[in-house]
Formats: C-alpha cells, sequence, structure tokens
C-alpha cells in the first residue's frame, strides 16, 4: 500500500507529460530550432511553480507528510562533470527526443522500439559506473 | 470533455510538473527519473563488480513505482484521453522536416522514420542505440536529467543544475542545428 501513492503520482506524470506533448519527438526538435515558444512554456512555467512552492515550504507553511521541512538535496559542488554530462546528455536528447522519463511512457503510449533506447540507456549508465573513477568530475 | 481530449496548454502542464516534483518532496523522497536507471543497473547484479552500483536498491522501489505508473499513464493518455489532434507545430517546422524526409511531422508522438519496428532500418537502430547510450551516460555523469536538474534543480535555485541545463541545451542545439541535418540529408 505504501507503494500505491508512487504508482499514482506516476500516472499522474505519465498522463501530463502525454497531454503537453512535451513526450513529443517534434516539440523537442522544435524547442532546439527555436521555432516554438511551447517547451520554454512548459519548462518555465514549471521552474517559476516549483520556485514558488519552494520558496514557501523553506518558509515553513509547507511540511512533508511526516511533519518534517521539505527538503532538495543538494548537488555536489563541480563543472567539468555538468558541463561535459549535460553536453552529452543533450545530443541524445535531441536525438531520440526523449529522456529518462518521457522513455517510459512513450513505451506505454506504444512506442515498442523505446525497449531499445532504455536497454541502450542502462548500458550507458552502466559505462558510466565503469568509467567513473577515470572521468575528470 | 473536448479540453480534456485536446492537448493541454502549456502554462496548465508546466505548473502541473512542478505539482509532481512537490508531491515527491511532500512525500519525503525527489523527483528524478534518471536515477531508475542506476538502480536497475544495481539489481542486474552490477554492484557485484563495480562499487558505483552497489547500493540499497531497495530503498529506491518506490522510484521504480513511479516508472511503472508513467508507463502506465502514458497508456491511458492516448487510449482514453486523447483525440485525434495533430501537434500544432510551426509550419516552418513542418517543412523543414518534410525535407529531410520525415512524412506527416506531429501526426505521431514519434517519428515512424525513426521509432517504426516493423520497418526498423540499419540506420534507426544505430540512432536509437546511440541516443540510448548518450542518454544513459550524459545523465549519470551530469548527476541527474531534465526532472533531476532542470525541474528540481532549477527550481530550488542550485548552480550544478545550471550549469547542466546549459550542457543541455548546448548539446541538443548542436545534435538539432548541425548533426541532425547531416543524418538526415
Amino acid at each position: 500500500m505504501k507503494y500505491l501513492k508512487f504508482l499514482l503520482v506516476g500516472i499522474f506524470f505519465g498522463i501530463v507529460l502525454v497531454k503537453s506533448e512535451a513526450v513529443s519527438w517534434y516539440r523537442i526538435y522544435e524547442m532546439f530550432r527555436f521555432q516554438s515558444f511551447h517547451m520554454y512554456g512548459i519548462i518555465g512555467t514549471a521552474i517559476a511553480t516549483g520556485i514558488l512552492f519552494l520558496q514557501i515550504s523553506k518558509k515553513g507553511y509547507v511540511k512533508s507528510i511526516k511533519g518534517a521541512d521539505i527538503f532538495v538535496p543538494k548537488k555536489d559542488s563541480g563543472f567539468i562533470r555538468y558541463i561535459a554530462g549535460g553536453i552529452i546528455f543533450g545530443f541524445g536528447w535531441a536525438l531520440i527526443g526523449a529522456c529518462p522519463g518521457p522513455m517510459y511512457i512513450l513505451l506505454g503510449t506504444g512506442v515498442l522500439s523505446m525497449l531499445i533506447v532504455i536497454a541502450a540507456a542502462l548500458l550507458g549508465t552502466f559505462i558510466y559506473g565503469v568509467l567513473k573513477d577515470k572521468l575528470p568530475h | 470533455m473536448e479540453y480534456i481530449l485536446n492537448p493541454w496548454p502549456w502554462y496548465i502542464t508546466g505548473p502541473l510538473i512542478a505539482f509532481v516534483m512537490a508531491l515527491l518532496l511532500y512525500f519525503g523522497k525527489t523527483f528524478g527519473m534518471s536515477s531508475n536507471l542506476r538502480t536497475m543497473c544495481s539489481i542486474a547484479g552490477a554492484g557485484k563488480h563495480i562499487n558505483f552500483f552497489k547500493m540499497k536498491w531497495r530503498d529506491q522501489l518506490w522510484n521504480l513505482t513511479v516508472v511503472l505508473g508513467a508507463i502506465i499513464g502514458g497508456f491511458i493518455a492516448t487510449q482514453y484521453l486523447s483525440n485525434d489532434a495533430i501537434t500544432s507545430l510551426n509550419p516552418e517546422t513542418v517543412s523543414e522536416l518534410q525535407q529531410m524526409g520525415f512524412k506527416d511531422a506531429g501526426a505521431t508522438l514519434v517519428p515512424n522514420e525513426i521509432f517504426d519496428l516493423e520497418n526498423l532500418s540499419l540506420r534507426s537502430l544505430l540512432l536509437l542505440v546511440i541516443g540510448g547510450l548518450l542518454v544513459g551516460f550524459g545523465t549519470r555523469y551530469a548527476g541527474g536529467c531534465t526532472s533531476g536538474h532542470a525541474i528540481t534543480g532549477l527550481s530550488s535555485l542550485q548552480k550544478p543544475s545550471l550549469i547542466a541545463v546549459i550542457g543541455f541545451f548546448i548539446g541538443g542545439l548542436i545534435m538539432t542545428n548541425l548533426l541532425l541535418p547531416l543524418i538526415f540529408n
């Protein structure tokens, strides 16, 4: 039962991303060609709403389900890993038009070839794990 | 009902995505989809040989449940909450893509020219594999993806996430504007 709420969050997330067309390969292409405001609108309002929520929760108006403060883990400081990893990720995102959430959502919409992408993404993550200590971070 | 069945506007869906992040934070978790790839590697036994995958993956089962839900959500949205509305792309985008060999841009969520399993060419297979590899490797190297960095990281005003998102866009802009026209000419 404790997993039911996460299943529901996932279902909601999947529906929102399909209905927003953020899972559309074409919308990602259009975004990187600066030919539409659509994706910038989605990402922009998501971040704006997120900032608002986190500022309100910082003031203590919102607590977690267990009554604790809302907590967002801090990313490690660094530069190379974020810019280099980010660029590599961006290549893949623009090529297949899907990031790690939409990959699964698109599978659910019936794009079975996403299984190939997911398998390759698992392999990519595995390769990172193998090379991690040799890479600059 | 038409409001539900038609595509939803960005000013509705953007805040709803933030709501997903807020819900997970409320449940004491973090919104980050790419972590699941690491978890799945660990479940498959990668931790036996590589330290990076030595983790208590049972603690991450909640996130795999979100993935399962996302798959179901994708199914529900296309089966029960959609009509035949075509993605209203910029006409310029459509004609550009047509010249690159993409017919019917916007009629489906992904182009059949790359994703159609029944007519999968060697080129499409390579693109799917390379794309997946880049996403899987890049997201772990950068320590997050669109949900972890662009939404959660930027909402919490973290500098590393800003650097990562700038990276996402540098990579995406190069791929779409320079490499895709070479691949599809």
